[in-house]
């Protein structure tokens, strides 16, 4: 999957922004042709996925669903949330081709090129990495409809092949940079950031913030 | 500015630290004048509360002046203002629900993983209570950081002193809460365990909500006379039989509501082996338990049960067949600070409740280590104590 070793190294530093498997398997878990045993969401199967791991996280935000797929839908706003996300560039707006440059070790910055595969207004964006990119990475995002007054359920299924293999996500996990570790506390960011209209912080002053800490630490 | 640290078990100090500032745009600054030494502070104080950093400031009982705001604050500069200790959003679905301290916003996202994994789900954010609540520093302080200022803070009106208000921030609505989750009928008898401060309140409480008769249960004489006081009566469990007494008392139908007012410090924020590990070393935990499991024993068939009282982890010999087979209802849960400010502050107002008869001593914030000590080691008398920033400067 990856093409030299320093990639993989690399890979560490990726949160919620990579994954790494056919998204086509990820969306027979629900809709394929096998029968599921039960309704549960694929993600929380309790067998393996082979080499790939998948992650999958829920969150209900208190906000229309048009509002939040408008707001994901410009790539730029993840960086908001998406605390291992520098920055992204979107080449092309309406093919939602992006560049995704992501925090890694050491202070590397690492660019994930990827473009739109699917797109349901307002209920449905997954993304997957263009052959240039340093990795092959897949990730959906779906927006639905919470019952009576609960506003909007909004799910994140990605898939990646751990850099390194169990070894590696060890390390990985350690440096809290796991994608399922990363992934949950991002989607709680944005939930903070619809409803709220800020990041809770309970640092006393700005110096002590976390993004203040990475940035001396970068 | 000064503030009160934590270090380690039985080891508090006064340091300097930076002072707050304005980071998110609903934040406002608040200069201390008047902060308390709560109950559970003393869960801090005993080091039985896990993710407590060295150098936190502590403090989660605390009012003042609001003396900078974000551009979102609806505070104004010069106000006086007391600030719940439950730190909520106003927003989520559980602050909709006014289930303010079980706000979905307000603990840090990468602090949240520890209580969810105790508990199912993630703890809010709480001032100065272990990382595991946000890591939020404290209000024993000369100056605190509070987050959501457009919620939280309630503004008091200038006649009111400090003292007649400062409980708004915690204990005054927890005993409150902690009688509402009796769910209190006009002829009731309601048992109280624990004449600490949110015990006495949630006895006063209990009254005002029309309580037949109300019996208080501890061992300290200072504290059950306070009770007395209050129009309970009581007992001293040191030299009565609690659940025999409390039969009698109830005419032999058993005691219509019970609260909780003790908690379980031994037991901590702990897994199974942690509780054995605490328990040896401290050898209280069964002690403790008892109050709870006597409680549950002593209430009446189709009873309410009410747990204002602090507690973390599991427990042992848990009488789950008398829960069952008596058919309790029994709730919990932090309290809704921002839920019964405004409604508790026109009972200060008109006279209802009076919150000053329980403060013991009031002392200069940089004595607030000797206020932990003796709040702790001298329970009979110490029921509460104030410190205050500005008594340095007047002395």
């Amino acid at each position: 999957m990856y093409r030299n070793k320093s990639a993989a190294g690399t890979a560490l530093g990726i949160g919620i922004a990579v994954a790494g498997v056919a998204l086509g398997s990820i969306l027979s878990l629900k809709s394929g042709k096998r029968r599921p045993s039960d309704d549960a969401p694929g993600f929380t199967a309790r067998r393996g996925f082979g080499d790939y791991s998948v992650v999958g996280r829920t969150v209900t935000i208190r906000k229309p669903r048009a509002e939040l797929f408008t707001f994901w839908r410009d790539f730029t706003n993840l960086a908001q949330f998406m605390e291992n996300l520098e920055r992204i560039e979107v080449d092309d707006v309406v093919a939602g081709s992006a560049t995704w440059y992501i925090k890694a070790p050491a202070g590397r910055t690492m660019a994930v090129k990827t473009q739109v595969a699917r797109e349901e207004p307002g209920k449905l964006i997954a993304w997957r990495s263009v052959d240039e990119s340093d990795i092959d990475t897949e990730g959906r995002v779906t927006f639905e409809d919470a019952p009576g007054e609960r506003g909007t359920r909004v799910s994140l299924i990605i898939a990646y092949k751990p850099p390194l293999g169990e070894a590696g996500r060890a390390v990985a996990k350690l440096a809290l940079r796991e994608p399922e570790i990363q992934a949950r506390h991002d989607l709680k960011r944005l939930k903070m950031l619809m409803e709220a209209g800020e990041i809770a912080t309970s640092a006393r002053t700005a110096a002590q913030t976390r993004a203040a800490k990475q940035e001396r630490a970068a | 500015m000064k503030a009160l640290t934590w270090h380690g078990a039985k080891d508090v100090r006064i340091d300097t630290v930076d002072d707050p500032e304005i980071i998110n745009p609903r934040d406002a600054i608040i200069k201390i004048t008047s902060t308390a030494i709560c109950g559970s502070d003393l869960h801090l104080y005993d080091g039985v509360i896990p993710g407590v950093k060295p150098g936190d400031v502590l403090g989660h009982e605390f009012m003042g002046e609001v003396v900078d705001t974000g551009k979102d604050s609806t505070l104004r500069k010069g106000q006086r203002v007391v600030v719940p200790f439950t730190i909520a959003c106003g927003g989520c679905f559980h602050c909709k629900m006014q289930q303010y301290s079980a706000c979905d916003n307000s603990n840090p996202a990468e602090k949240q993983d520890m209580s969810a994994t105790l508990y199912g789900q993630p703890m809010s954010g709480l001032f100065g209570y272990s990382h595991l609540t946000g890591g939020y520093s404290g209000g024993q302080a000369e100056y605190v950081r509070v987050p959501f200022s457009d919620v939280g803070p309630i503004v008091v009106p200038d006649h009111l002193e400090d003292e007649k208000v400062l409980f708004l921030s915690d204990i005054l609505p927890t005993g409150w809460m902690g009688a509402e989750n009796a769910d209190i009928q006009p002829d009731d008898t309601v048992a109280v365990w624990g004449c600490g401060p949110v015990g006495l309140f949630a006895i006063q409480s209990a009254i005002v909500m029309g309580a037949a008769k109300v019996i208080a249960i501890d061992h300290y004489p200072h504290r059950l006379e306070l009770a007395r006081k209050l129009g309970a009566e009581i007992i001293n469990f040191r030299t009565s039989n609690v659940r025999e007494a409390l039969m009698e008392m109830s005419g032999g139908i058993g005691v219509d509501s019970v609260i909780d007012a003790v908690g379980m410090e031994s037991h901590g924020f702990a897994v199974d082996n942690m509780i054995d590990v605490v328990k040896q070393k401290v050898g209280i935990g069964a002690d403790r338990a008892s109050a709870l499991k006597q409680a549950i024993l002593a209430v009446r068939f189709g009873g309410k049960v009410s747990i204002p009282g602090v507690y973390g982890g599991m427990v042992d010999k848990w009488p789950l067949g008398a829960m069952m087979e008596k058919g309790l209802q029994i709730r919990g849960g932090q309290t809704h600070v921002q839920k019964y400010t405004k409604s508790l502050l026109a009972k200060i107002e008109d006279g209802t409740l009076d919150t000053t008869f329980l403060i013991s001593h009031r002392l200069p914030l940089s004595e607030a280590p000797r206020g932990y000590k003796n709040f702790k080691e001298e329970q009979d008398t110490w029921t509460k104590v104030v410190l205050k920033p500005g008594l340095e400067k007047a002395a």
